[in-house]
């Protein structure tokens, strides 16, 4: 009997007319939870009922506590016939369960119903007794942090870092059970929302167990994912890295400093990607064993003599080094023995790390695989899932260790279903890790393994540095000496799914690079289908790896980060997404150029045509390499090769070479120049490909983008940013369309989003699109869906490159920045700027600057006049509301009046994708924001069409996101994600239904320049939040 | 390229105050996209027509969505659908409550009924404002109406506080309840040349002056709400016109204030004799608009009687604004010397509105 949760209902407002006769609604609440339900006495006539009911106790275990969401519904009550639902809210209480998180709920929540949105808001409060459990075979976990960031989250250390946490649950999709037959959709998605919800605390509380019993407090880089397997049920699944977080107090948090290292992304998207392997994904019985490579790739002319980290041909010495060995980590080159040998899968789900954490990284590893789906027997064992995973990462731990990585970083998993096939995907990052972090069992491989830590490599190269023994190279690349230090060696090119390190040396600005492939496929069933799916996809990654390389090298640029590759499989076609953010790391060598070759020479209007298409190339890398300012410094061949290498290492060096196949020297010899990129033009495919590379538009002036936290290059933000979610379906008219057409087609789809997003918000420019996040679909046969979602950030425009972004001058360029954008935000913050004196100290108020607070202040002013004369005569509980109730985390301290008309607040909440805001400093986490919703509707034309009744629904999902944020006293979502967003349409039924998943951590930060996040002078705090409504 | 679906949803609102007034001025969405790609914004950034269609009708969706809130602007300062800043939301409020003065032209002192409604296309065309930035304003008239119509205290306030309006517009608004509600002719041919801004002028003083809420602090049996407003004329007041009759049915006082006024006059304007001839004819004038004013009728032709029986002489005489403020002003004040005329706090209620009112009608 550990915990005791109470509830009080306030008040609602804008409630709908649920009585046509009266204009008005009778309503009461209903406070569920578990199986207790309690009930609010009906406000009669009223549409901004006061109900200020009493506390609603419920004792509970801790375990319903993680597991349950409190559910509020809002009723119309009727005398004569059943009461009408107006809608709910459910109230994940998980935040109030943890200590350092939030200590109440309370705000305004709007009231959802799934078929008509958003009715109303109602006033509620929340809050749990908890008492401690002695129990040691306890099955909760409450205590454990979450959080959806990808790094170890601001404010607080890292003591030690546990390593992978996994869980799955699966149940019976309430929409495919018999009872679905008799119930209205509206009982049906209540149904289904409910599950889900429960679903996700169990899971959750099951990893916290997990977490528990390492020895950890906390989960970082938290992944969950719903796979709606249709007939066959409901999975959730999550992963995670386990951690121990020490709170750092408030007044010595580390180094802030955004702008220096805005590091990790939640890539939390569950990614797949192409890289190491290009194995064949199988089906069936066997469906992860390792077949032999692809046979095609080594055949294809265009494999390049420098074959990339994870070229095609590299299969073939990973399934050597895999095939005969057991899957322990120990690398075969025995150099670096296991650091993890306690652990299973020595896997990490962050993306970006503490300096030093991070020693070398090896490249991308992926495995897929392709599954037919069945109904599953018995939820309590999900085993067959279990065994699935298992085996996806079982392959991803010998790819790593073909690569000679001990670990794998930025790793994330996902799947794609379509009817009775499903394809599994996992990606990550092989890297070696420094031990200093990890568990104790680690340490001792220290004596084994000096070589790595006697001479730390310099923080800005030693990450580049190849994990690898270059006599057993797992693939045939070509190695240099860094530019940088000199005294190891470097691959040409460089992939990984991890964000760029901060303190890595980058040359020039990084842009997004996107391969973008649609492969029709036969409509077939069952394990035909899922032999044709299984047969296209390696096909399909090399494809997607070929693009990535080429459009690189046109970018004049060799590494990627945050590589995130999607296939998303349809009825008739498979659909590939390659995104990631562009580099040029100064320790790797500059790319080679790109060459175009004539498969007939002979020809003379065939030389000319190739002619022209190579000045177009060579012209665009010339327009690129001045667009993203890269200039490196001049080195000469000669440089790279002669100085340091004693005569021990040349040799290995020509001996590795000698080893390497017949094929590469061949190759090698076919085209003099070392690092030259060769296309070969024998067909129209090769002229669609080099036409598709040349078509990308570029970026305009005074844009960036990148799928990363940050860019590359830029550390001056500002404070502008936007947050924003587009999504566009297109239908294919055309019935037989070709594979070409089909690309083009979704090519221009997404270059289409990008324009667009450039067009819209043109007035934050200059700025940055971040963690450009794009998902695709084919929710039918005929149908394209692009999901992307992703933040634009402005920045400082005068004061680009330098590495050691100042204070000062930041602070000055958030200032101007804001009189550009985002009013809303500004507002506050620029009149809470105004009294700070540290920011005049800095000298950057500008007069403009001035007059525009002035301007809003006097707005304020004015408002809250009105909210003043409004008040009168109003209720006891809203006037309550503009009390200001000091709380120590700074979170009373707020503009509640500079937004209120009519004697009530709505807190400005911002959300962003990355784990930071840029201008402030995140004091306190609140908790994991994890919430799913089904809307849907009969009335399809009348609600505007899809895009009406969509723009609407992720409109009401932000603003329940929102909601739920402040009531716990947050002004801000970091690490924000949408992770599913599947909408179903019937236009000729007028129907059309939809399902969200979104996550995110709730915090409260404040400005960077406060010192101390006491409340300020004025009333006008910043955008902190204000929701506390005390109202009592 | 054309698409199923596209939908754009920022986190902050993103809305184009370009846009927004096209979408208040009734242009359909292709309209809109014609005249912005004339305005330039594709040069601006590189847009192509493809990415304007979709931008524009990505606005208008939130437009529409948002006017649901528009229609009681205190709903959208505490709604959560939408994160709007405060300044924005002020902007959307006043932008939408905004009319065109040659619409209000049309319809002002009308009754806001389904009729006029009907009439709308008609003022439309004639107006060249789109029909439905005509029923958009309209139903602005016709909602704040709605809602200030049973409204105890100060009509500007109300309105003011009912639908966050800047002064100025709230004035303007009250200048429309009130011809509204008192169906004031404003459409005859001979009153085409009064601008709203003269009526909204006109309908400031008499709403400050002539009505109950004018005089301050109701007294007791004036309590019940019908009558502490100041939609309506000040009845009391009304009846107590009648008694300014005796200035121009005593031929003594009628004499005695001629020549007071000439004596003030003399030497001072070129129209002078103009001036001293019509005097009685321009005095029986107003004073009997003022004893006529009890009659619901004459109420409604007050501004067509001061055209008629001030204005209209006047100018054909020449008459400069100067001539006509120097003449009211004399005429006004020499009544207050005129001994035996005992309504002096009436006769400035009256003549302070009528002088005003006369001296912005007063066109050169």
């Amino acid at each position: 009997m550990p915990g005791k949760l109470k509830a009080k209902i306030v008040a609602g407002r804008h409630l709908p007319v649920m009585d046509r006769a009266s204009d008005l609604t009778d309503a009461f609440v209903e406070v569920k939870f578990g199986n207790t339900t309690f009930k609010t006495d009906v406000c009669h006539k009223s549409l901004n009922p006061q109900w200020n009911s009493e506390w609603f106790k419920f004792e509970v275990d801790d375990e319903d506590l993680q597991d349950e969401p409190l559910q509020v519904t809002v009723l119309d009550h009727d005398t004569y016939s059943a009461n009408d639902a107006i809608g709910k809210v459910y109230i994940d209480i998980d935040p109030l369960l943890c200590s350092e998180a939030a200590s109440v709920i309370s705000g305004w929540f709007p009231i959802y119903d799934t078929i008509h949105g958003i009715r109303g808001e109602i006033n509620v409060l929340v809050k749990v007794e908890l008492f401690n459990d002695l129990n040691r075979f306890r099955q909760s976990s409450c205590g454990v942090k979450f959080f959806c960031t990808t790094s170890i989250p601001r404010c607080y250390r890292a003591v030690m870092v546990h390593g992978f946490v996994e869980e799955l649950v699966v149940n019976e999709d309430p929409e495919y059970q018999w009872i679905d037959r008799i119930r209205t959709p509206r009982a049906s998605n209540e149904a289904r929302q409910r599950l889900i919800s429960l679903m996700s605390g169990e899971l959750q509380r099951k990893i916290g167990l997990k977490v528990l019993e390492m020895g950890g407090n906390a989960v970082v880089g938290y992944l969950q994912c719903f796979d709606l397997e249709g007939e066959s049920g409901l999975v959730v699944r999550a992963i995670g890295t386990a951690c121990t977080l020490d709170k750092l107090s408030s007044g010595s948090a580390p180094n802030t400093n955004t702008h220096m290292h805005p590091n990790t992304a939640p890539a939390s998207n569950a990614c797949n990607s192409p890289s190491k392997d290009g194995k064949e994904p199988v089906f069936g019985e066997d469906l992860t064993s390792s077949s032999g490579p692809p046979t095609p790739f080594r055949a294809l002319p265009t494999t390049s003599s420098s074959p990339p980290p994870f070229s095609p041909s590299k299969p073939c010495s990973r399934q050597s080094s895999s095939s005969d060995t057991d899957l322990s980590l120990t690398p075969k080159t025995g150099k670096n023995t296991c650091f993890f040998y306690l652990q299973e899968f020595p896997f990490f789900t962050l993306t970006s790390f503490p300096p030093g954490f991070l020693v070398h990284v090896g490249g991308v590893v992926s495995a897929r695989s392709v599954k037919l789906l069945d109904r599953i027997h018995n939820p309590d064992e999900p085993e067959t899932r279990d065994a699935w995973w298992e085996e996806i990462r079982q392959e991803i731990k010998s790819h790593a260790k073909a690569l000679g990585c001990h670990a794998v970083v930025g790793y994330s998993e996902s799947t794609s279903i379509c009817e009775e096939v499903c394809i599994l995907s996992a990606s990550g990052t092989a890297a070696i890790l420094n031990p200093r972090y990890m568990r104790e069992g680690c340490l001792d491989i220290g004596i084994t393994d000096h070589r790595l830590f006697e001479e730390p490599s310099p923080p800005s190269c030693g990450f580049c540095h190849i994990p690898y023994d270059e006599l057993n190279m797992p693939f045939p690349a070509q190695l240099t000496y860094c530019y940088l230090c000199r005294r190891q060696k470097v691959p040409d090119v460089l992939f990984t799914t991890i964000d760029l390190p901060p303190e890595a040396a980058v040359t020039g600005k990084g842009c997004l690079i996107q391969a973008r492939l649609c492969r029709l496929k036969k409509k077939a069933q069952g394990e035909v289908n899922a032999t044709a799916i299984s047969n296209l996809l390696p096909f399909m990654e090399y494809e997607l790896h070929t693009q990535l390389m080429n459009k690189l090298k046109l970018r004049s640029m060799n590494s990627l980060f945050g590589l995130h590759i999607q296939i998303s499989v349809g009825e008739n076609m498979l659909l590939g997404l390659a995104s990631a953010t562009g580099v040029y790391l100064t320790a790797l060598p500059a790319p080679g150029g790109i060459q175009i070759a004539g498969k007939t020479p002979g020809e003379l209007s065939n030389e000319h045509h190739i002619l022209t298409i190579q000045k177009r190339i060579n012209d665009t890398i010339a327009k690129n390499k001045e667009l993203y300012q890269i200039n490196p410094p001049e080195l000469t061949e000669e440089v790279v090769g002669s100085p340091i290498p004693e005569p021990r290492q040349r040799s290995r060096l020509f001996r590795s070479h000698s080893e390497s196949s017949d094929e590469v020297s061949e190759l090698d010899l076919s085209h003099g120049k070392k690092d030259a990129f060769v296309l070969e033009i024998d067909d129209t495919d090769a002229v669609e490909d080099i036409h598709s590379l040349l078509t990308d538009a570029p970026t305009p002036t005074g844009f960036y983008s990148c799928n990363t936290e940050i860019m590359p290059g830029i550390n001056n933000w500002t404070s502008g940013v936007q947050m924003f979610t587009s999504v566009r379906v297109f239908r294919l008219s055309n019935a037989n369309l070709t594979n070409q057409g089909l690309n083009k087609i979704f090519t221009d789809l997404c270059e289409n989003l990008l324009k667009s997003f450039y067009f819209k918000l043109r007035s934050m420019i200059p700025c940055c699109l971040c963690q450009l996040n794009f998902t695709v679909a084919v929710p039918e046969e005929e149908l394209i869906q692009v999901t992307v979602t992703a933040v634009a950030m402005t920045f400082d425009k005068d004061q680009t490159q330098e590495k050691t972004a100042d204070k000062p001058p930041t602070k000055g360029g958030s200032e101007t920045e804001e009189q550009l954008q985002f009013p809303l935000e500004l507002c506050a913050d620029s009149s809470s700027a105004n009294c700070q004196p540290t920011s005049k100290i800095s000298g950057t108020a500008s007069v403009d600057y001035g007059s525009f607070a002035d301007r809003c202040s006097t707005w304020l002013e004015l408002l809250r006049l009105k909210a003043h004369t409004m008040r009168r005569g109003s209720v006891k509980t809203i006037s309550s509301l503009e009390r200001c109730s000091p709380l120590p985390e700074g979170r009373s301290r707020s503009l509640r009046s500079s937004r209120s008309f009519g004697g009530s607040s709505v807190t400005v909440v911002k959300m962003t994708p990355l784990s930071f805001l840029p201008g402030t400093r995140i004091i306190k986490y609140l908790g994991i924001i994890n919430m799913f919703f089904i809307r849907e509707t009969t009335s399809l034309r009348e609600e505007g069409g899809v895009s009406g009744f969509l723009h609407t629904f992720i409109a009401e999902v932000f603003s329940m996101v929102r909601a739920h944020v402040a009531a716990l006293g947050g002004n801000a979502v970091v690490s924000y994600s949408m992770k599913e967003c599947m909408l179903m349409e019937n236009p000729n039924k007028n129907q059309a239904q939809c399902l969200i998943n979104v996550s995110g951590d709730a915090v409260i930060c404040v400005r960077e320049t406060d010192q101390e996040p006491t409340p300020s002078t004025t009333n006008i705090g910043h955008t902190s939040a204000s929701a506390t409504d005390e109202a009592t | 390229m054309t698409m199923e679906l596209d939908v754009f949803v920022g986190n902050t609102t993103i809305m184009d105050e370009e846009v927004y007034q096209l979408w208040l001025d009734g242009y359909t969405v292709n309209d809109a996209v014609k005249v912005r790609m004339d305005g330039g914004v594709m040069e601006e950034c590189e847009a192509s027509a493809d990415v304007l269609l979709s931008d524009t009708m990505d606005q208008y969706r939130t437009f529409q969505m948002c006017e649901r809130l528009l229609h009681s602007p205190s709903k959208l300062g505490n709604q959560l659908l939408f994160q709007i800043p405060p300044h924005r939301q002020a902007m959307l409020i006043e932008r939408y409550y905004t009319f065109d003065d040659a619409f209000v032209r049309e319809v002002l002192g009308k009754k806001l009924s389904k009729g006029t409604k009907k009439d709308l296309d008609d003022i439309g065309a004639k107006t060249g404002v789109t029909l439905k930035s005509c029923r958009r304003q309209f139903d602005n008239f016709k909602r704040v109406f709605k809602v200030v119509e049973e409204l105890k205290g100060p009509l500007v306030e109300n309105i003011r506080h009912h639908f966050l309006l800047s002064d100025k517009l709230a004035r303007d608004y009250a200048a429309i309840v009130f011809f509204a509600n008192n169906r004031f002719e404003t459409g005859k041919r001979k009153l085409q040349y009064l601008t709203f801004q003269d009526f909204a002028f006109c309908a400031g003083q008499l709403i400050s002056n002539w009505t109950v809420g004018a005089v301050g602090e109701p007294a007791d049996h004036q309590r019940s709400f019908r009558f502490y407003m100041d939609v309506d004329l000040d009845k009391e007041f009304l009846q107590e016109l009648k008694e300014l009759k005796v200035l121009i049915t005593d031929k003594d006082l009628l004499d005695q204030h001629k020549s007071l006024v000439c004596t003030a006059l003399r030497g001072k304007t070129k129209a002078f004799n103009e001036m001293e001839t019509n005097f009685k004819n321009l005095s029986r004038g107003l004073v009997n608009i003022a004893a006529k004013l009890t009659n619901t009728k004459d109420v409604r032709d007050f501004f067509i009687d001061l055209v008629e029986k001030f204005i209209e002489p006047c100018r054909s005489d020449r008459w400069t604004a100067a001539d006509i403020r120097l003449y009211l002003t004399h005429y006004n004040n020499s009544a207050h010397i005129l001994d035996t005329f005992k309504h002096q706090v009436v006769w400035d209620r009256y003549m302070g509105v009528v002088k005003s009112c006369i001296f912005k009608m007063y066109h050169d």
